[in-house]
Order: structure tokens, then sequence, then C-alpha cells
């Protein structure tokens, strides 16, 4: 069933304000400013009293699958429990109601945090300066290229072109893009790894470096990093890592051991802070003494009489990545977080995911197939060769896991698996569930064989049924006609 | 660790159903010449009781706005958030989903979404709005990107009274890219030098990028911009940081605006110390697909019920990895909802006339500087909630000697502006009461 609109439900002459309005109930906008400059037509927006609009947000939630409702083994998404103690000390007065322009001596607690938070990514990643203010893995992404950029044209070129593999998320590429550089895409090997050889193959003067992620997309720890990176540095270049897969090896490795010049950490995945339906979250950068020059201003310091200060005085900065200084009350989530795990948990995160990620392969490898037989971290890839001879697809498979309960995994990600099925189950879910899933996968495929017309109807159970999306493109409604 | 539910049992049962003898064991595939020989130097684990102490006490650092007056603005307005909008926005149900790409568990977000592209396409009058972006001043970046993805021209024409943070973050943008960004000057009353706009616009400018009321809080004649800008190729590009505005101001819309964006942190986000904020982004129907950012679109299942999904994927960067009109993959959904939840608390009404008590008090706050004669008002043109006083002593001064009575004065323009040192940029929402503006002016008056 659907939900009529809040505009549906508004009705003319309802409110669900409060504040006192006697000092302008009789002026109009023209008591202000001189007609031109005034709004002529209104802006429509609902009229709802305060109950409505609980209750049709309310119903509205009830719609949504959750971490806090459902397992939500969303691959490279890292869906863990989001602590609800981080909602609550980023909702402190003393941080939400803090205004970024205010004289800094009386936001010591913000600039402090925003420190302490940088020194803790630094040493969990072995790298030597961070920045805070992106405000997402992909914004992240851009910050670390134009530093590459800036420090390959100090030394005199800034290059053309850029590698990245061909399982890379999509924002490589296109952050690449947009920084100017071209792409320059190597396949993964047989075995799910990057080749070094072909990594010596196409790296030249012309290419400014690699962007790889690590562990890979297929949830695979790329063995020859070190390897390649020495490749990438000897002829000039640097090397990017997205860090999309922290989850899988925080706490086990540094990221300096292997090479790597800058990466950016999503705070939304491996440090917990709620995905709220697609943002907010956060992507701090860190990067080596290479590229710690390059930093965006204002790079948050402390002085020697132990206050903190927004330093701005960086002749090398790439610039201002975004107005203030991020995504803060993220970053105070994340902080909150990191002081709650310590040491122990974090390296206990890593452990359990990969742990969880490993028992899902074991239990599934009898009834999909995975490309590649390489040994998984915190995430495992199957391809739809199952499904050959049958008129079930993998997008029916994940619709069918929806009727039995659990949100489906990435589907069709990455690319290079035919098909694919990649389910990540972070650190945060018991055997328990685990198994009921594994249990309902199981059930699948033996419906794929027996009864595929029930998984092509799926889902049965949700209030709506599958959508037709190429309608939402060939005739566009995206917005409220009225 | 409270949030790994792991037992002993359940490891080693674990373990065998896998074939191995210890949890190390999982991670045999990283070398073990690359795996960590010193322990990290992160502090110990805390319990709650103590976490929470700390981070009260980190909190306690600051001064936070709710101690004393507030008068900064600059991009960051301190409004009224209604109680509604947490209680909202923490059911679990808005809060741990994620990007809805399986729309038949994800109606809930893809609804609220499609119902905020529809306010904000009225709000700024525009015939579509996406998602929302990161804030306004990446905004700002991808908007100026958009034009050039439209029409290859290779100029800009940006106003110096846009918020000098955002022109930052478009420099840092577009240091690589091809175009010529040339600062419109603001004329002596503190609104666009619309003279420059006709001396400098030609057929190689790309964008041409005013802000309402810009940041000095001037409110600017968008209809005559937006005129002499259609004489050109060249696309209008309408800023909003002060979003209440949309609702008494010429709209984009209606001043012709190709592309229009906007900080959504008024509307129901608070100030958070600048983040997570808003960024409204719409344009016309017929630049959709050079159009960044995500898109949710109605439609039917096959029972023929109403749904949405995720739409104009084609234009993104999981299909078209470096073709991509942008690199984004996310927009900020939580902050939208809560604008949502607030556009609808406060109705058309409800807006518009906050937005004219905001501007009530910026009128007693300038009265009263004109009575008091000890500061100066610098631009006369007509403004919304902002204005520039200029002072005797450097603004800096005055900024540190006011917070000792915990009123936070304004921001110092000498930063960003040299030639307005001395000058102090002043901010006036329903926060502040008409005695709150008469204690601050009497007390710089008497600093002065």
């Amino acid at each position: 069933m659907s939900e009529n609109t809040v505009y549906q439900k508004s009705k003319k002459g309802r409110m669900g304000y409060s504040f006192d309005t006697y000092e302008v109930d009789h002026m109009t906008s023209t008591d202000f400013l001189p007609e031109n400059l005034v709004r002529k037509t209104e802006a429509r927006l609902p009229e709802l009293s305060e109950f409505d609009v609980v209750r049709h947000y309310t119903r509205l939630s009830k719609k949504n699958y959750s971490i806090d409702t459902h397992f939500y083994p969303l691959g490279s998404c890292t869906m863990k429990y989001n602590p609800r103690i981080n909602e609550e000390t980023a909702a402190q007065k003393g941080f939400s109601q803090t205004h970024p322009m205010q004289y800094q001596y009386t936001v010591q607690g913000n600039l402090c945090l925003i420190y302490e938070l940088g020194e803790a990514l630094k040493q969990i990643t072995g790298m030597d300066g961070v920045s805070l203010q992106p405000c997402a893995g992909a914004h992240g992404e851009l910050t670390g290229l134009l530093m590459i950029r800036a420090c390959l044209t100090d030394r005199g070129n800034p290059r053309k072109k850029i590698i990245t593999p061909d399982s890379a998320h999509g924002t490589n590429p296109a952050s690449a893009a947009m920084c100017g550089y071209g792409i320059v895409s190597i396949k993964t090997g047989e075995d799910g790894f990057i080749d070094p050889a072909e990594v010596q193959r196409v790296m030249n003067e012309d290419c400014a470096g690699i962007m790889i992620t690590n562990p890979s997309t297929l949830g695979i720890f790329e063995k020859n990093i070190k390897k390649i990176a020495d490749i990438v540095h000897a002829k000039g270049g640097l090397v990017y890592m997205d860090g999309a897969n922290l989850n899988a090896v925080v706490g086990q490795i540094s990221m300096a051991d292997l090479g790597v010049d800058c990466l950016h950490i999503n705070l939304h995945k491996t440090f917990s802070t709620p995905h709220g339906g697609g943002g907010p979250g956060a992507g701090p950068v860190v990067v080596n003494n290479v590229l710690e020059p390059y930093l965006p201003v204002p790079v948050i310091s402390k002085d020697k009489y132990g206050r903190y200060f927004a330093d701005y005085n960086r002749e090398k900065t790439i610039g201002r990545m975004r107005v203030f200084l991020g995504n803060f009350a993220i970053l105070v989530r994340a902080y909150t977080y990191i002081r709650e795990l310590g040491l122990d948990g974090i390296k206990k995160v890593s452990k359990m995911a990969v742990l969880n990620a490993n028992y899902i392969r074991a239990r599934l490898k009898d009834h999909y197939q995975l490309k590649y037989d390489s040994p998984s971290l915190h995430e495992v890839v199957f391809s739809d060769a199952t499904l050959k001879g049958t008129n079930v697809k993998t997008i029916d498979v994940a619709k069918r896991i929806i009727d039995y309960g659990f949100h489906p995994p990435t589907v069709y990600f990455p690319i290079i698996v035919p098909g694919a099925i990649m389910i990540e189950p972070t650190e945060t879910e018991s055997k328990e569930t685990i198994d009921d899933f594994c249990d309902a996968m199981i059930k699948i495929a033996a419906e794929i064989k027996n009864n595929p017309e029930k998984i092509i109807r799926a889902p049965e159970t949700t209030c709506i049924s599958r959508l037709d999306e190429v309608k939402a493109v060939k005739e566009p409604v995206l917005r409220e006609r009225f | 660790m409270r949030y790994i539910p792991h037992t002993p049992q359940d490891i080693k049962d674990m373990l065998k159903t896998i074939g191995l003898d210890s949890v190390d064991d999982l991670f045999k595939s990283i070398p073990s010449e690359l795996k960590l020989k010193a322990d990290l130097k992160v502090p110990p684990p805390l319990a709650e009781v103590e976490l929470k102490q700390l981070m009260a006490e980190m909190a306690e650092r600051n001064i936070n706005l709710t101690e004393g007056i507030n008068f900064i603005g600059a991009g960051a307005y301190y409004h009224y958030v209604p109680s509604v909008i947490a209680a909202l926005i923490q059911r679990g149900e808005f809060l741990t989903a994620y990007t809805p790409y399986q729309p038949e568990v994800s109606q809930g977000t893809l609804q609220s979404i499609f119902e905020f592209q529809t306010m904000m396409s009225e709000l700024t009058g525009m015939e579509v709005a996406n998602a929302s972006h990161y804030d306004l001043s990446t905004a700002c970046a991808e908007a100026l990107m958009m034009a050039q993805r439209i029409n290859s021209k290779k100029k800009a024409l940006v106003a110096r009274s846009l918020h000098p943070q955002y022109r930052e973050v478009i420099k840092t943008y577009f240091q690589n890219q091809n175009l010529n960004i040339i600062e419109i000057p603001f004329a002596k009353n503190g609104a666009i030098d619309l003279d420059f706009i006709y001396d400098n616009l030609d057929d190689d400018v790309s964008a041409v990028m005013v802000q309402s009321p810009n940041f000095f809080g001037v409110v600017e004649d968008m209809i005559a911009v937006g005129k002499k800008v259609k004489e050109k190729p060249a696309l209008f590009i309408n800023v909003t940081a002060e979003s209440l505005a949309y609702s008494v101001l010429t709209s984009p819309g209606e001043a012709g605006a190709d592309i229009a964006v906007g900080e959504g942190m008024s509307l129901g986000l608070g100030p958070n110390y600048g983040g997570p904020y808003l960024g409204i982004f719409a344009t016309q129907q017929k630049y959709i697909r050079s159009m960044p950012g995500r898109l949710v679109g109605q439609t039917t299942d096959k029972n023929g019920e109403r749904g949405y999904v995720l739409t104009f994927a084609t234009r993104e960067q999981h299909i078209r990895r470096e073709k991509a009109t942008s690199n984004i993959c996310t927009n900020q959904s939580l902050c939208a909802l809560m604008c949502s939840i607030y556009l609808s608390l406060m109705g058309p009404e409800g807006l518009k006339k906050l937005a004219l008590l905001n501007m009530h008090r910026l009128r007693r706050l300038e009265e009263l500087i004109k009575i008091k004669n000890s500061a100066a008002l610098t631009f006369n043109a007509p403004k919304f909630n902002e204005t520039v006083i200029e002072l005797t002593v450097p603004a800096k001064e005055a900024v540190i000697h006011l917070l000792k009575d915990r009123i936070f004065s304004g921001v110092d323009l000498a930063t960003y502006y040299p030639e307005l040192d001395k000058h102090l940029l002043v901010c006036t929402t329903e926060m502040v009461s008409g005695l709150d503006v008469e204690v601050f002016v009497e007390k710089l008056a008497r600093y002065l």
C-alpha cells in the first residue's frame, strides 16, 4: 500500500510551528523590501499540525529496512550497529549549539576533538597527517588526488593519467576525472589479485600513480600491494588507497607499511556513524610526509601552550575542500566510538568481521559459486554461475532474500564478477543471525531449481512489489504535481 | 566489548565450520612482513559512564550559543529547531538505513526524498531539485562544473560578495580545470556591481554566479541580474546561503536562474559547528542529464501502486565512471529529512512569518545603530537578516571584548576583505529578542 504524500495530507490553515509572531502579524514583505525584490508566487509547502507531521514520518519510517530492524549485509558498505551513546554525545548542547565562526578560544573543546580524532586516525593507519574536512568517501578521494597532483606539479610534471583496477568503485575514476586525470584501467588477474607485472607494463612518466582499494572490492587482501607501490614510486608516481574496506584490517596492519601515500577513511563504515538513508557521512584523508604539506586548510594544530587553533599558514596547501571544518557532528560520533573501543576493541572489530564473512563463505560455498577462490577477509563475493540454465537472475535472488526478512546484499558489484552477490556481515552480527541468513540463502538455492517462479515474483512481503524503473526514466516525475 | 556478540564457544564453532584453528589464521592472506609489529597507540577502552564523562567535559570546554546572545551568521544561521525533528530522525528505521538501492524495502527514505525534492523545487521556483549535496560550498563548485558541461565555455563571473569560503572551495575544485574565474565587485551600497557584469559578460562566459542575500546580508536585484545574463549564452546560477529568505525574496525561478543552489542548514538542522549541512541543488527540466547528484522519481509497481525509485542513474559514477556528471555517490538524506520535517511544520505561513521576524529584528538593530551613532552601517542597500557595521576599532577586539558579556557579536571581516577592516558582520535571527538587540548595541556603543 502506498502512503499519501505529505502534500496530500496538507490542509489549508493548519500549522505545526510555535513561535511568537505578534510583532509581524500585520506586516508583509513589502514593509521591509522594495517590490522588485519580493517573491511573487508563494512556495507551496504542506500545512499540517505537529501531530500530523509526526504520524506521517513515523509511518514512512516503517517502510524502511534498517540495521536496527534487519540484518543488512551490503557488501562494501559495512553496515554495523550504530551505538546510541554516539548520538547522545553528538547531541550535547556544548557541541551541537556551537557556531563555526565562533572565536577559536571559545571552541577549544571542538578543536580538541578534531585534533584528537585526527591523531587517532593517524595512529590507526600509521600515517603522518590528516584532514577531517571531506564529507564523504568520494570527497576524500578528490582531496587526496588534488594533493597528489599538487605534489607532482611541484616536482615539475602533474602527469596525465592515473591507474585504476577494473574492480574499483566508480567514484575512483569519477574523482580522477574531476582532478583532470585520464584513466588507465587494468584488469584484475585470474586469481583476483592485481598483477604487479600489469602495473609495471602501464606505469610510466605519464602516470600520476595508482588508486587501489585494499582489501579489494572482492574482499581480498592485495598481497602484492607493497611491490605495486614500489613500482609506482620507482617511476615517480604516488599511491592512493581507497580505504572503504578498512574494517577488515583495522588494528592489524599499518597503511604506511604498504607503501601507501594517502588514503581516505569512511567514518560511516569502519567507525560506525549512522548511514542515515545515504548520508551524512565523513571521509577524512590521512597522508604520509610526502603529501602532508598539501593538506587542505585549515589544519587543526596545537600551540606550545596546549591551545588548539586552525592553521591557515600553509604555503603548499591545495586550499579548502569545504566551508567551515567538515561534518563535525559526525566526527563527534566517530571519536566517541573509538574511545569506547580502545585498542583491544579496534583489533577485535576486524577479527570478528573477518570471522563472520568467512563463516558465511564456508556455509554458502557449496550452494553459490565463488568467482575467485582466494581467501576472503571481511566480505565474500559470489557470482551467478549457479543460476545458469534457469531464468532466475541475481536481482531475483536479491528480492527473494527480502521475503526471508533480510536486506539483500550488494548486487552486480564489483562489475568484474558476473551477477555478483557481495555479502559483508560486519562484526556486530551474531552467529544466530548469520545462521538464519545462510539457511535462507540455502533455501533460495533450492528454490532456484525447484520453484523459480516464486523467486521471480519476489518480494511478496513488502508494502510494494517490484517497481518499474524504466518508466521512472521514460516518464520522469521528480516532484509532486499539483 | 558490548558491540560484538561472539562468545568463545561461537568463535570455536565458527572456526570449525570454516576449517581453521585460530582467528589469526583468518589473516594468513596478509603477508607477515606487513602485519603490525608494535601495538597502536590508541587510548584504552572506556566504560559508558566514563565515556560520557569524557565527552561531556570536552563539550563543556566550549562556550555554546545557548549560554549567550548570538549575532553570528555568515553561512551558518542560528534558528530554532523544533523538538519533533530530533525525535523523528532518531528512529532507527531512518537513522540506520543505507542508500535506498532496494526500493521495495526503502520506500520510507525514497518517499521522504521525493517530498524533499518537491519542497526544494517549490522554494527555489525551479522545475527540478535533486536529493541534496554535502553543503552549499561544494554545491557551488558542482554548479559551475555543470554549467561548463552544458556550454563548454571557459570563463565564469563569480560575485566577490559570495561567501569567501565558498569562493575558496571553488578555487580548490577548479585548480586543474580550464575555467577563468573573474570576481564581480560589490558596489558602494553593498549590492553587486551590475555595470561590471554589463562590461564583462561576453560570449565566452559559462556562468554568472551571484548570492542573494549576499555575504553582507544585502538582497540583490536578481531579476535585473537574470535579465542581463539572458542576453548572452551564459547560465545564471543563483546562490542562497540563508534559505529562510526563499520565502520572501524573488525566487531563483522568478529571476530566470538556470541553476539554483542553496544551504539548507537554516531549515531545521542547527549550527553543529559547521556540519553536517545540506546542499540544495535545483535546475530546469532541460538540464536534468547534466545535473550531478542523486534523483528520486515516482513510478508504479506491477499492481499499479505508486512507489519511488532512484532514477537517472546513468549520469552517476557507479555506471558512467570517469564520464559521470560528478563523483558524488551520496546525498545528505537524513539532513534532507530534517529539512522536510521542518518545512512541514512551518508551512508557507510559518516560514514567511519567521522571515519577517528576522527582518524585523535587523531593522531594529539598524535603527539603534543609527541612533547611538558610535558605529555606522556600512551598506545602505536593502537587507534580509544580516548587516555590516563599521567600528572605530579592529572588529576582532570588539568581538573579544563583548564575549565577556557572553555576546557573540559577529564576524570580523578583516580576514576576508582587507578593505573592510574594522567591519563586523552581524546577524539577527528569531533567537535574539528585541531586548537582546538593545543590550548588544548598548554594550557595543559603550566599548567603542
